[in-house]
C-alpha cells in the first residue's frame, strides 16, 4: 500500500512538461545539448568520461530516463548497438525509435572515416558505419551541434529562437577556439604517433599527425606481449613520438610500448569528463592540445 | 524622305556651321565620354561573362556528381533481401564428465517438471543450436521468432516467436504471441547468456528450466527516475506448472514488479517480486509404488509461484570492461494444493494434496581481469513435507510415493571462463550436485558458446 501511495505521489510530482528532456548516450553531446539548451533543456547523460561506450548495459537507470526522454542524442555508427536498441525497446517510449525526429544520430552529420570495404568480424570490432569516435575533431563538434540545435528546435518550437541564439554564440566562440588550438597544435602536423585503440582518425586529420600503427592487432582485441613486441620492431624506423590513449581504456600495453620504445604516452581525456580539466568542450580541446604540444617537448 | 529626316539634316547643316573651336572642345569631350562607357560595359560584360562560365562550370560539376550518384544507387540492384531482418544463430558445445547416469537424473523432493532437465550426455555434445530473426514489421511493431535445434533431431521447436508494440506512449508496451516470461531475473534471459553451464535448481524445478508462455504481456514503466517496472501476463496452459487445459479462457497469469537504480557511479542493482498463477488439471507424473511397480499419478489444483529476485552490479568508475563483479540471487516459494490422483491408468485413487515448497540460488561472478571470469553459485531446494490424503487416511503408504518423499537438494558449482570476443565464450564448469537422495554427482563440463551474425543487445 505504501508502495502505490509513493508511486501515486511521484506521479503526481512530475513536472508541467517543462524543459525540452535531452538523454544523451555519451557525454560530448550531453555537453551540446547543455550549450545549445541552457537552462530550457534537461540533459541526462548515460554514461561517464571514463567509461567505454561500447561496452555499457541497458541498466535499470537508463530504462527509467530513456522512457521520460523527448529526444535521445546518440553518436551512431554502431557505437552503441550493444545497448542502445534495448533501451529504445524497453523505455516504451514511442519519441525516441527509430525513425522519428527524437532520435538523433551525430555521425550522420559528418563525412565518416575509416569505412571499412570488408565486413567480416575476423577484422575485430568493426563498426560498418565506419569510425564513430567523430567527437575528437572540433569541426565535427561544429556540424552536429547546428544539426542538433535544429533537431531541438523542431521538437520545442518554442524555445527555437533561444537555443539558436545560444548556438551562435557558442558557434562563435568555438571557431575562435579552433582557430587558436591549430595555432597551437601547428608543431604537430606530420609527427608519427602510435595509438593504443583506433579511435583518432579524425584528430589526427584535423591537427595532420600520422598514425603509424595502432597496439591494437584488431580493434577491441588487447594486444598480447608476444605481439607488442614484434610491433615495437617494425615502427621503430617510423619513430613514433608518443603513444595515444584514451582516458577510459586501460593504458597497460601503452605503457609497455612507451616505456620500450622510450616515447612519452598521452593519455587523452577523449571525451567530456575524461579527467579533471575536460569539464566541458573547450576544456576538452584545451587539455587534448596541450598535452599533445607538451608531449612533444 | 520624311519631314522628320529633313529637320536632322537641317540640323547637322546648322551644327556643322558653327564655330569651329567650339565644336572641337566639345566633341573631345564626347568622345571620352563614349569611351569611358563603353570601357567600362566591356569591363562589365567580361566579368558577367567570366561568372557565366564559373556558373556553367560548377552546373556541369553539380550535374556530373548528380548523374554519378544515380550511377551509384543504381548499381545496387534492386533486391528483396534490402529488407532482411537481423540474423542470428548460436552454436554451442560441450564435453562432460559425469559420475552418475545423466539418463536417471531427477532432483529429490519434486515433481519432474520437464524431460530434458539433466546434465546434457556424458563425453562430446552438441548443444541447442539458436537461430534467430528479428526485425522491426513496420512503425507500430517488433518482430522476433527463435527456433532452437535440438541436438538429437525430433524437429525444430519454437522458442520464442512474439511481436511487441515500438509506440504505444506513456511507457506501456504489449507483447503477443510465444516469448520467455518477465518473471524472475534469469527467466527472461536467454540460456546462451547464463553464467553458468545450466539452470539453477529452483528454476528446473519449479518453471522446469524457463517459463515460456503463449499469450500477451504488457508492461508498464513509471516516469519516475527510479525505474519501477510492472508487468502482467495472461497466457493458454501447457508448459510446467500448468497443463493445457483446452478451455477459452485464461489458465496462466503473472504478475511482476521491478525496481532498480543506481548507487554511485560504480554499482547499480535490480530487485523484484513476482507472481505466477496457474490451476493445473491432471499433471501426469510417473513413479514407482511401494511394490516396486510403475505408476502414473496426477496432480490437480492450484498453484502459486512466488519469486523474489535480486541483483547488483559493480565495476570500478562504472566501466565493467577491466573488472566487474556480479552478485545475483532468488528466491523461489510455491504451494500447490488440490487433489493427487494415483496410478490413473490402474487403481485410480484420488485424494487431498497440498505442498509448500521453496528453493534458491545465490551467486557471484567477478571478472578478475578483462576477458576472463570466475564464478561461484549454491543451489538448495526444500521440497518441505507434502501432504498425501491417500496416506494420511491409510488407503496407501508414503513409499507409494518415492517422489514426493521429503528432501533438500543442494548443488555447489564453480566456473571458470574465457570471453576473447563479446561473440564467443570457453567455460570450464565444476559442480557438485547433489539433486539426488542416494548419490552425489561429480560434473565436470567445458563449453563453447559463440554468437554469429546480428549483433544483439544484451539485457541487464
Amino acid at each position: 500500500m505504501r508502495f502505490l501511495i509513493l508511486l501515486l505521489a511521484s506521479l503526481l510530482a512530475l513536472p508541467a512538461q517543462a524543459a525540452l528532456n535531452v538523454f544523451a548516450t555519451v557525454p560530448e553531446w550531453g555537453a551540446l545539448a547543455r550549450e545549445i539548451g541552457g537552462d530550457k533543456v534537461d540533459v541526462f547523460t548515460a554514461t561517464g568520461g571514463l567509461q567505454d561506450p561500447h561496452h555499457i548495459q541497458a541498466r535499470p537507470s537508463l530504462i527509467a530516463r530513456a522512457r521520460n526522454a523527448d529526444l535521445l542524442v546518440a553518436t551512431g555508427a554502431e557505437l552503441e548497438i550493444g545497448w542502445l536498441p534495448l533501451l529504445q525497446r524497453e523505455s516504451g517510449n514511442p519519441r525516441i525509435q527509430t525513425g522519428q525526429p527524437g532520435l538523433f544520430e551525430a555521425a550522420r552529420q559528418v563525412a565518416m572515416k575509416d569505412v571499412p570495404t570488408r565486413l567480416d568480424r575476423a577484422e575485430g570490432d568493426i563498426h560498418p558505419g565506419g569510425n564513430p569516435h567523430i567527437q575528437t575533431d572540433p569541426r565535427n563538434i561544429l556540424a552536429v551541434g547546428a544539426a542538433l540545435t535544429e533537431r531541438m528546435a523542431q521538437l520545442a518550437p518554442a524555445d527555437a529562437s533561444a537555443y539558436r541564439a545560444n548556438w551562435k554564440a557558442f558557434s562563435e566562440r568555438w571557431q575562435a577556439a579552433i582557430a587558436r588550438w591549430e595555432k597551437q597544435a601547428a608543431p604537430l602536423r606530420g609527427v608519427p604517433v602510435v595509438v593504443q585503440h583506433k579511435a583518432f582518425p579524425y584528430l589526427e586529420d584535423w591537427l595532420g599527425l600520422k598514425e603509424v600503427a595502432a597496439l591494437e592487432p584488431k580493434p577491441g582485441v588487447e594486444a598480447s606481449v608476444a605481439y607488442l613486441g614484434t610491433l615495437l620492431g617494425r615502427v621503430a624506423g617510423a619513430a613514433p613520438k608518443m603513444v595515444l590513449v584514451a582516458a577510459y581504456q586501460s593504458p597497460q600495453a601503452a605503457e609497455w610500448f612507451g616505456r620500450e620504445a622510450k616515447v612519452p604516452v598521452v593519455v587523452v581525456p577523449f571525451t567530456v569528463g575524461g579527467n579533471e580539466r575536460a569539464k566541458d568542450l573547450f576544456g576538452l580541446f584545451d587539455d587534448t592540445i596541450d598535452r599533445l604540444v607538451g608531449a612533444l617537448k | 524622305m520624311n519631314r522628320t529626316s529633313i529637320a536632322v539634316l537641317a540640323a547637322s547643316g546648322l551644327l556643322a556651321s558653327l564655330p569651329a573651336s567650339a565644336a572641337d572642345a566639345d566633341l573631345n569631350a564626347l568622345r571620352d565620354e563614349i569611351r569611358q562607357i563603353r570601357e567600362s560595359y566591356e569591363q562589365r560584360i567580361a566579368a558577367l561573362e567570366a561568372r557565366l562560365a564559373q556558373a556553367e562550370n560548377q552546373a556541369g560539376a553539380a550535374e556530373r556528381s548528380a548523374r554519378e550518384a544515380t550511377v551509384a544507387a543504381s548499381q545496387k540492384p534492386a533486391s528483396e533481401a534490402a529488407f532482411n531482418p537481423g540474423i542470428y544463430a548460436i552454436l554451442s558445445g560441450t564435453y562432460t564428465r559425469l559420475s552418475q547416469d545423466p539418463r536417471k537424473y531427477s532432483i529429490g523432493g519434486f515433481v519432474p517438471a520437464g524431460d530434458e532437465l539433466g546434465p546434457p550426455r556424458r563425453s562430446f555434445s552438441v548443444g541447442e543450436s539458436e537461430i534467430g530473426l528479428s526485425a522491426n514489421v513496420d512503425q507500430l511493431f517488433r518482430g522476433q521468432l527463435t527456433i532452437a535445434l535440438p541436438p538429437e533431431g525430433g524437429g525444430a521447436e519454437v522458442e520464442e516467436a512474439y511481436i511487441q508494440t515500438l509506440g504505444l506512449g506513456h511507457g506501456a508496451t504489449l507483447k503477443a504471441g510465444r516469448f520467455l516470461s518477465g518473471i524472475g531475473y534469469l527467466n527472461g534471459q536467454h540460456p546462451h547468456t547464463w553464467d553458468f553451464a545450466d539452470a539453477p535448481l529452483a528454476y528446473k524445478a519449479m518453471l522446469g528450466g524457463q517459463l515460456r508462455n503463449d499469450g500477451v504481456q504488457l508492461k508498464w514503466l513509471a516516469p519516475t527516475d527510479l525505474m519501477v517496472e510492472l508487468g502482467a501476463e495472461l497466457a493458454s496452459g501447457g508448459p510446467f506448472p500448468s497443463t493445457d487445459r483446452n478451455s477459452n479462457g485464461v489458465t496462466v497469469g503473472t504478475l511482476s514488479a521491478h525496481l532498480g537504480g543506481d548507487v554511485g557511479v560504480s554499482s547499480n542493482w535490480r530487485a523484484g517480486l513476482s507472481l505466477l498463477a496457474t490451476s493445473p488439471r491432471d499433471r501426469a507424473y510417473d513413479d514407482t509404488n511401494a511394490a516396486g511397480a510403475d505408476v502414473t499419478n496426477a496432480i490437480s489444483g492450484r498453484s502459486r509461484t512466488w519469486v523474489a529476485d535480486f541483483v547488483w552490479k559493480w565495476a570500478p568508475n562504472g566501466n565493467p570492461t577491466e573488472r566487474n563483479l556480479v552478485l545475483q540471487s532468488e528466491y523461489f516459494y510455491r504451494h500447490e494444493s488440490g487433489s493427487l490422483a494415483y496410478d490413473v491408468d490402474g487403481d485410480n485413487l484420488a485424494g487431498d494434496y497440498a505442498s509448500r515448497q521453496s528453493g534458491f540460488y545465490a551467486q557471484a561472478v567477478y571478472q578478475f581481469m578483462p576477458r576472463w571470469r570466475i564464478g561461484y553459485r549454491y543451489d538448495r531446494l526444500d521440497s518441505g513435507t507434502t501432504s498425501i490424503g491417500l496416506v494420511k487416511n491409510g488407503l496407501l503408504s508414503a513409499a507409494d510415493f518415492p517422489t514426493l518423499a521429503s528432501y533438500r537438494p543442494q548443488r555447489n558449482s564453480l566456473m571458470l571462463d574465457w570471453s576473447p570476443t563479446e561473440f564467443s565464450r570457453l567455460r570450464l564448469q565444476f559442480a557438485r550436485d547433489q539433486s539426488r537422495p542416494d548419490a552425489t554427482d561429480n560434473q565436470l563440463w567445458l563449453q563453447y558458446i559463440v554468437s554469429l551474425g546480428a549483433h544483439g543487445a544484451h539485457r541487464y
